[in-house]
């Protein structure tokens, strides 16, 4: 009886699951077919989780308002490719020419996204193919700005950006490296850490003197006490062995590896401890169970192979801290009162509306904050590569970034970011291997290439379709239902009804007569 | 006055009349920078028929419901395929034949690529369809990946194929086929070489008009007929249609089919015309073209007629043919062709898309 749960269990985790394991066990074949150490692996994989991890996690918010996958990112990377473009021509240079670039690219990003979302909305449950459509239409309309209108109409004398003797137009590649290349690689957790600390001191004076202004009471206890950490967090920096490790641009994965390991140890701690000062159950066994699986992990860093493989390996600490940012604010984002909307919005338009949420102005916003992070993560990618493929770095982003949440076990109506970064690691390890294998396994590198791309064409479709089919299964077993509770029944739309209205309590304006399509719920293609 | 304007421009449909109107303004400039007026017909009437064919693979997947077909892919590697081994077989070669005469081994040649395609195309097509009748109501973001994929998954086909014909082989490497394969020793122009004649510099493609309109002929006695008829039903109304007695799931396997053939047939029609016969990616935006020129001849996501593909063909093709031209006259060395190529192709689809959401009032 036991047994037969258990393997009931397994089943299920193995259905559920599917096609992450898939493609992991392709990676792995793809990996040992490729003959290639496994040191290699591990440097390129951290390259790429730095590169594409951010544009990925872009997509999580669309996905949440329903909007299925969002293939228009694409005119979000648009949008900072055309910035890209301008900073090399004004020269910004370094961190700070970094961040002007992505201030620049922002306000492209949010037009680019409002009118994203505008075209999205009069195609409702079309958006994935109208998004595709639109990434095609809108690569017209990008080369027309750089080759023909750049040069004609706006006039720009740069060798650097513009193509010389008599062609016109903006040269295939751009040169990142004397400006934004590798910028946001190279810059060490204790220069942003020193800047955090001075940011932090401004604004607590900033709360401050707003509210001496306003002749509000402040509670003095509270600030001294957030400074007081500020100042001992910074403090600790100023400890060698400490500043030695923040001063490193890219972290080993060793000491990286070794500093969660103890965080998490020091994590369980806190939490028993906090649970025994509250006289609430001390959760031992979760506890022991993180702690053996650190031990574990940590005892593993003394395997040769590992260990050469962590010792080789260095990841850029800043890019990570960004990712790891966006990877938070998905996370806490869908938790305010505007990710409820969205989240609402993505289960239901009608029940949405029906509660008082304006529908396409959610999903609009929705589109916005898609594409500005879209544009962020363009740009992330673009100063690690260290060039601007003028016309074609736009041109698969979409593709990739949708495969890659895909393999990560995301489907067009359900996403989150631990999916998106799992995706991303397995993705490029097959990404990685696939041209090594291919020359491996049948003298052909090019093999190898149009296998990757066989694959993430073909994950995309089979996620597609698995998500229509289901749809479609779901739609015709309400369909029975309703006929079966006859046409007063309706039990479903009320319950869902209900369930909102304990779920969200959303007060606001519910916009009349407008009328809303009744086709189908849910996310479509 | 103006009313009658409104009125005409809604029924032929905006798009259609601003289109026109440019086609119009880019011929006068062409011929302001001294084309030849008969030269530039002569591309767009080439171009009409090189396209129409695939353009046509759409009607029978739109009037059965499953909508403008992206995964055309499906057929055009099935005609790629057979012409492949047409062109390895050296069939447009053999003796007895060009002893007859040239245009005649050609023509059997080309016969031959089109009846292996078909015969490949059947069961692609039926597997396809069996696919998309799980997906209903996602149609158009499936073909359009399954469509990429299946190019992808060729192309490791095209890189291991063991193909004997020095034409094919790429020369490089010595295994595999060119990206390019040059037709000119096998099918190329067999079907616009027959009865072609030139007015100046107008040369008229007859044999392959005269297959095109032949093409067009048969998809349009099929759909008159009683099947055809079912078809259309199944696609209009599946429910009704289902409710009447017609098996929609049947109806729509048959229009996949269908169109799956057409694009093997289309592909080779396209390929003999410019001479050039393309492998790997090169295909991958066919789908796209041939739905963006029906839709453009005013059919909708939801139904399309014979005279769609023509006019649409035409227009949206002549487009091309003579901004090729001009574009080349008024920016040489930008791809400005091309550009426009893809905002009007991508724009036309999005408005189709736009407009199939009531967004706007109904045509056709």
């Amino acid at each position: 009886m036991d047994k037969n749960a258990f393997g009931k269990k397994c089943l299920s985790f193995l259905q559920r699951n599917a096609v992450v394991l898939i493609f992991a066990v392709v990676a792995l074949f793809a990996m040992i077919a490729s003959i290639q150490p496994a040191t290699y692996f591990a440097g390129e994989i951290t390259t790429r989780i730095a590169r594409n991890a951010f544009l990925v996690l872009s997509l999580i918010i669309p996905v949440l308002a329903g909007m299925g996958l969002n293939f228009g990112i694409v005119v979000g990377a648009m949008a900072a490719q055309i910035a890209v473009f301008f900073g090399v021509h004004w020269n910004w240079t370094g961190l700070s020419g970094f961040f002007l670039t992505a201030l620049l690219a922002t306000p492209i990003a949010m037009l680019f996204g409002y009118l994203v979302g505008r075209l999205f909305n009069r195609i409702k449950g079309m958006e994935m193919i109208g998004g595709l459509v639109l990434g095609y239409c809108a690569d017209g309309l990008y080369q027309l700005l750089f080759l023909v209108i750049f040069g004609t109409v706006i006039k720009i004398d740069d060798s650097r950006v513009m193509m010389t003797d008599g062609a016109t137009g903006a040269i295939n590649t751009i040169d990142l490296t004397p400006n934004i290349g590798s910028s946001l690689d190279t810059t060490p957790l204790l220069s942003v850490i020193e800047v955090a600390f001075y940011a932090f001191l401004v604004f607590q004076l900033a709360a401050i003197l707003y509210r001496l202004m306003k002749k509000r009471p402040i509670s003095w206890a509270r600030h001294g006490v957030q400074v007081a950490i500020a100042v001992v967090v910074y403090a600790l920096t100023y400890i060698p062995y400490v500043e030695d490790l923040l001063r490193q641009e890219r972290l080993l994965l060793l000491v990286l590896t070794e500093f969660l390991c103890l965080f998490v140890l020091l994590a369980q701690a806190v939490r028993c401890i906090l649970a025994l000062l509250r006289k609430q159950p001390v959760p031992w066994k979760s506890a022991l169970g993180y702690v053996i699986a650190d031990a574990i992990v940590y005892g593993l860093t003394y395997i040769p192979a590992v260990y050469d493989v962590l010792v080789s390996t260095r990841v850029p600490m800043f890019t990570y801290l960004v990712i790891a940012a966006l990877f938070v604010f998905n996370n806490v984002f869908s938790k305010t009162r505007l990710g409820h909307n969205i989240r609402a919005v993505g289960q239901s338009r009608e029940i949405a509306f029906v509660s008082g949420i304006n529908v396409d102005r959610t999903r609009i916003i929705a589109m916005i904050f898609s594409t500005i992070f879209a544009a962020w993560g363009q740009l992330i990618n673009l100063q690690n590569l260290g060039t601007l493929s003028t016309y074609y770095a736009h041109t698969s982003i979409g593709t990739f970034a949708i495969a890659a949440l895909l393999v990560g076990g995301a489907s067009v109506h359900k996403a989150n970011s631990k999916q998106a970064i799992l995706g991303v690691i397995l993705f490029h390890s097959l990404y990685v291997a696939a041209p090594a294998a291919g020359r491996e396994l049948f003298g052909n590198a090019v093999v190898g290439e149009y296998f990757r791309t066989f694959v993430s064409y073909g994950i995309i479709a089979v996620a597609l379709a698995m998500h229509a089919g289901n749809r479609l299964r779901e739609l015709r077993a309400s369909q029975n239902e309703n006929l079966r509770a006859g046409p007063a029944g309706g039990g479903k739309p009320r319950a869902a009804l209900s369930a909102v209205s304990r779920g969200f309590s959303v007060p606001g304006r519910c916009r009349e007569g407008k009328k809303l399509k009744t086709s189908g719920e849910g996310p479509g293609l | 006055m103006i009313k009658k304007v409104r009125g005409m421009v809604d029924k032929v449909g905006f798009p259609q009349v601003i289109l026109s109107c440019f086609f119009i303004l880019i011929f006068m400039v062409g011929i302001g920078y001294g084309l030849s007026p008969l030269g530039m017909l002569g591309d767009c009437v080439a171009r009409w028929g090189m396209f129409s064919v695939l353009a046509l693979a759409m009607v029978p997947a739109i009037q059965c419901g499953v909508g403008p077909n992206f995964g055309i892919s499906m057929g055009v590697v099935c005609g790629l395929l057979g012409s492949v081994i047409a062109i390895d077989l050296r069939i447009a070669e053999i003796e007895a034949l060009v002893s007859i005469s040239p245009m005649l081994a050609k023509l059997v040649a080309i016969l031959f690529a089109m009846g292996l395609g078909a015969l490949f195309a059947i069961p692609i097509g039926w597997v396809f369809a069996q696919l998309l009748n799980r997906v209903k109501g996602s149609e158009m973001m499936v073909t359009t990946y399954i469509g990429f994929a299946i190019l992808a998954f060729m192309s490791i086909i095209w890189t291991v194929l063991p193909v004997q014909n020095g034409e094919l082989v790429f020369a490089a490497s010595g295994t595999g086929i060119r990206t390019t394969v040059s037709l000119g020793n096998s099918i190329g122009g067999a079907l616009s070489g027959i009865l072609s004649f030139s007015i100046n510099d107008l040369v008229v493609p007859t044999g392959m008009l005269l297959f095109c309109a032949l093409m067009c002929f048969i998809v349009y006695l099929f759909l008159s007929s009683k099947s055809g008829v079912a078809l259309s039903a199944a696609g209009a109304n599946p429910q009704f249609a289902q409710a009447s007695g017609i098996k929609v799931d049947k109806m729509r396997t048959t229009g996949i089919i269908l169109s799956t053939i057409i694009g093997a047939v289309g592909i080779i029609v396209y390929s003999q015309e410019s001479g050039l016969m393309q492998f790997y990616s090169a295909p991958q935006m066919m789908g796209f073209n041939s739905a963006a020129a029906v839709l453009l001849g005013g059919a909708t996501i939801r139904r399309a007629k014979i005279r769609n593909v023509v006019f649409g063909t035409l227009l949206f093709q002549g487009i091309m043919a003579i901004g090729v031209a001009v574009a080349n006259q008024l920016m040489p060395s930008t791809s400005l062709s091309e550009i426009i190529r893809m905002i009007l192709c991508n724009g036309i689809i999005l408005y189709a898309l736009a407009q199939s959401q009531g967004g706007g009032k109904k045509r056709g």
